[in-house]
C-alpha cells in the first residue's frame, strides 16, 4: 500500500558536522496494512494453503467452462467403447460402464458437485449465521429459544439427518440442496453464537454502547468483524463436509439422477465395475477425496492466518 | 470550581449549561445521583430455594459539580465498577434517578439514554479489551461520532486531533492497530476515544491502575491536564487511595455495596470518621521504614454480599460494633455541615444509642 502524502517522519541527520538537515522518509511497515491484508499475506506464504487453493481454482475453472473446453459429451454412450482403461486414444482417463468419456464426465460433474458442497453452506452460513448472531448478541430468553432448537438437531448425525430429510422430500438435486443446508444450519448457529458471546462481553463492545450506538452499528461494526474470521473457517471446513454428504446423497440414489455427471452418483454406477477397471472406477472418488482435502487444508491455512493476535 | 465551557453544537446533541451558565439562584450540580439500586439475581444453591440476590449497589446517592473530580475507593468488590455501569446505563439499574444539571434521565423535558451516553463517557480498566482489534485506533476513536451522524471525513479528522491531544502523534499511530501499542499508548487512545463525542463528564474506571508506575504517573498528568483544558468533570474510581487522594475533590467510600463515608478530600484523609475509612488509610504503604504496619488495620474478608449482615453491614470486621449496629443500619448522615462531611456510622450519629456516639 502506497503511504499517503503526509505520512512521513523527519528525521535529523548531520548533528556531529554541524550541517543538520532533516530528511522525510515516507511512514510504511505493518502498521499501514489493514487486518484482511495482513490475512492475505499470510495465506499466500503458506505453501499448503496456496497450492490447495490453485487446485481448487483449477478444478472449479475447469468445472465452470466444461461446455467451451471441447470435450465429448459427458451424456453420449458409446456401448462398443465401455470401460476402457485410463490412457486410451481419444479417452485420455477412460470410459464408464456406458462407454462415455470420463476425462468429460469428471470435469462436467464437477459442476454439481462443487456446487452441492458450496451452496448449502453458503445458505444456511447466511440463515444459521444471523440466527447465531442473534442468539449471542441479545442472549436471554431469545438465545435460550434459538439454542435449544438447534440442539434437537444435533441429536442425529448429519449424513443420517441429511439421508432422512432427503428421503422424506423425495429424490433430486433441488431436495438434497435443501437436506444439506437444513443440516448444517445448527452447527453454523452454534459456532457464531459462542463467538458471538465472547465478542459481546468484551469491553470495547460496552465502549461502543457507551457511545450511544445503535445494536445493529456496534454488530456491524465491532461484533462481525471480529466473528466473522472464525465462522469462514468453519464455513470451509463444512464445504468438504458437504461435498462428501451431497456425493453420498448422489450415491444412495437421493442426489443427482442419472444420467447427469456427479462425482458420487458416478462413484455408485462405477462400483459393479471395481473388479473390471479398477483405475477408472476409483477416479469419482479421487475427485471427491482431492476436492473435499483441499478445502480443508485450505481452512486449516485460514484459521492460521486469522488466528493472531500479535 | 465550575469552569466555563462553551456549548459545543458540532453533533447536534444537547450540551448541558454547567454551574457557571446557570443564572437561577440555586445553582445544579452537575451530576445528582439518588438511590442507586442494583441486585443481581443468582443461581440458588439448591434446587427450588429461595431466589437469591446478590446486592452489589444499594442506595448509593451523590453529586458531582462542574469541574471537580469525585473519587469513588473501595476494595475489590465493593460495587464500584458496578456504579459506574449503572451511570453509563451499560447495566439497567433496578432503582434510582440520574440527574445531569438538574434534568433528569427519562423525563419529558429531561434527557434520554442516548444523550446521557453523549455527555457522560467512560474509560475502561482493561486498555486492551476496550479497543476492537480489527480497527485502526483512528477508526476506534472515531466510531463514536459515526454512531452519532457526523460525516466519516470529520470524525477521522477530529480522531487524529484528539490523538495529537492525548500525545500521540496522528501520521505515526492513527493507523496502527491496538496490538500495536504499549499499554500506555493504549490507554491513551481509550481517552481519546471517550472525548470524542465532546463528554463533559469522564468516568474513570481504574483507568490507571493496570499500568506500571511510570506511566501511570504520566497518564495521570494527561487527564489532569485535559480536565483543565477542556473543563471536564471526573469520576474517577481507583482502589489506589494515593492517586485519588492525588486527583479528587471529593471522595466517597463504599463497602459492600452502600457508601459508607463521604466528604472533601481533606476531611477523608486528615479527619477520617468511619472505622472503615480509618481502616483503610492506615493500611496504605508508607515510605518511612521506621513507620512499620505490625498488624493489618482490617482481619478478615468483607462478608458474602448475598446475605449481607443485618443493621451496619462493616459491623462484622468493626472494632466498635455493639448492640446497635446488629439492629440498626445507620443512615448516610452529614457530621460536618461546613464542609458537608457525611458518614454513615452510629459513633457519629447523635442520639444512636452507640456508647461512644456525639
Amino acid at each position: 500500500m502506497k503511504p499517503a502524502a503526509s505520512d512521513k517522519i523527519a528525521l535529523a541527520f548531520g548533528f556531529d558536522t554541524g550541517q543538520p538537515t532533516a530528511v522525510e522518509i515516507p511512514v510504511g511497515g505493518i502498521a499501514q496494512r489493514t487486518y484482511w491484508q495482513n490475512v492475505w499475506r499470510r495465506v499466500m506464504r503458506d505453501p499448503f494453503t496456496v497450492a490447495c487453493g490453485l487446485i481448487l481454482i483449477l478444478i472449479a475453472a475447469a468445472a465452470l467452462f466444461a461446455p467451451w473446453l471441447g470435450l465429448p459429451d459427458p451424456t453420449l454412450t458409446n456401448s462398443t467403447n465401455r470401460l476402457l482403461p485410463v490412457g486410451s486414444p481419444g479417452h485420455p482417463l477412460g470410459t464408464d460402464e456406458l462407454g462415455r468419456d470420463m476425462l468429460s464426465r469428471l470435469i462436467h460433474g464437477g459442476r454439481l458437485s462443487l456446487m452441492m458442497g458450496i451452496v448449502p453452506v453458503l445458505v444456511a452460513l447466511l440463515i444459521g449465521g444471523s440466527l447465531g448472531l442473534v442468539a449471542g448478541f441479545v442472549g436471554g430468553r431469545i438465545n435460550m429459544l434459538i439454542m435449544r432448537v438447534t440442539d434437537v438437531f444435533y441429536a442425529f448425525p448429519s449424513i443420517l439427518l441429511a439421508v432422512a430429510i432427503a428421503g422424506s422430500l423425495g429424490a433430486g438435486i433441488r431436495n438434497a440442496l435443501l437436506a444439506i443446508t437444513i443440516v448444517f444450519i445448527p452447527p453454523l448457529t452454534r459456532v457464531t453464537e459462542s463467538v458471538t458471546t465472547q465478542m459481546r462481553a468484551m469491553d470495547f463492545v460496552e465502549a461502543a454502547r457507551a457511545s450511544g450506538a445503535g445494536t445493529f452499528t456496534i454488530i456491524r461494526i465491532h461484533v462481525l468483524g471480529n466473528v466473522l474470521g472464525p465462522i469462514f473457517v468453519y464455513a470451509t471446513v463444512l464445504i468438504s463436509v458437504s461435498i462428501v454428504i451431497s456425493a453420498g446423497l448422489s450415491f444412495i440414489g437421493l442426489g443427482a439422477s442419472p444420467p447427469s455427471a456427479e462425482w458420487g452418483l458416478m462413484l455408485n454406477t462405477l462400483r459393479e465395475s471395481i473388479f473390471l477397471a479398477p483405475l477408472v472406477s476409483v477416479l469419482p472418488g479421487f475427485m471427491i477425496f482431492i476436492a473435499s482435502m483441499c478445502f480443508n487444508l485450505i481452512s486449516d491455512g485460514l484459521r492460521s492466518a486469522m488466528d493472531v493476535r500479535l | 470550581m465550575p469552569h466555563a465551557r462553551l456549548p459545543d453544537l458540532s453533533f447536534g446533541g444537547i450540551v448541558f449549561m454547567t454551574a457557571a451558565h446557570t443564572t437561577s439562584a440555586e445553582p445544579h450540580p452537575l451530576l445528582s445521583v439518588r438511590n442507586l439500586r442494583k441486585y443481581f439475581p443468582v443461581r440458588s444453591d439448591r434446587v427450588m430455594g429461595p431466589r437469591l440476590l446478590v446486592q452489589a449497589v444499594d442506595d448509593v446517592s451523590f453529586t458531582i459539580n462542574a469541574g471537580e473530580t469525585l473519587g469513588i475507593v473501595g476494595e475489590s468488590g465493593c460495587g464500584k465498577s458496578t456504579t459506574a455501569r449503572l451511570l453509563m446505563h451499560l447495566i439497567a439499574p433496578d432503582a434510582g434517578e440520574v440527574w445531569l444539571a438538574g434534568r433528569r434521565l427519562g423525563d419529558p423535558g429531561g434527557f434520554t439514554l442516548r444523550e446521557l451516553r453523549r455527555n457522560m463517557q467512560m474509560v475502561f480498566q482493561d486498555s486492551y479489551a476496550s479497543l476492537n482489534p480489527r480497527l485502526s485506533v483512528q477508526d476506534s476513536i472515531a466510531f463514536g461520532p459515526r454512531s452519532h451522524g457526523v460525516p466519516k471525513q470529520k470524525t477521522i479528522d477530529k480522531a487524529r486531533e484528539l490523538l495529537a491531544l492525548v500525545g500521540l502523534d496522528p501520521n505515526q499511530f492513527g493507523r496502527r492497530y491496538p496490538h500495536e501499542l504499549s499499554g500506555g499508548q493504549r490507554q491513551r487512545v481509550n481517552i481519546a476515544r471517550a472525548l470524542a463525542l465532546d463528554p463533559i463528564l469522564v468516568i474513570l474506571d481504574e483507568a490507571v491502575s493496570a499500568l506500571d508506575k511510570s506511566i501511570e504517573a504520566q497518564v495521570l498528568n494527561l487527564l489532569m491536564d485535559l480536565k483543565h483544558d477542556l473543563g471536564l468533570t471526573y469520576l474517577f474510581i481507583s482502589h489506589d487511595l494515593n492517586v485519588v487522594q492525588y486527583v479528587s475533590d471529593y471522595v466517597l467510600v463504599m463497602y459492600l455495596g452502600k457508601v459508607v463515608e463521604l466528604g472533601s478530600v481533606d476531611d477523608m484523609y486528615h479527619r477520617p470518621r468511619h472505622p472503615y475509612t480509618q481502616a483503610l488509610l492506615a493500611s496504605r504503604p508508607s515510605m518511612d521504614p521506621d513507620i512499620k504496619l505490625e498488624q493489618p488495620p482490617l482481619i478478615g474478608d468483607p462478608p458474602n454480599p448475598i446475605n449481607p449482615p443485618p443493621g451496619c453491614r462493616f459491623r462484622t470486621r468493626c472494632a466498635f460494633a455493639e448492640g446497635v449496629c446488629e439492629k440498626v443500619e445507620p443512615a448516610l448522615t452529614i457530621c460536618n455541615a461546613a464542609t458537608a462531611h457525611a458518614v454513615a456510622c452510629h459513633m457519629h450519629i447523635a442520639g444512636a444509642g452507640h456508647s461512644r456516639s456525639v
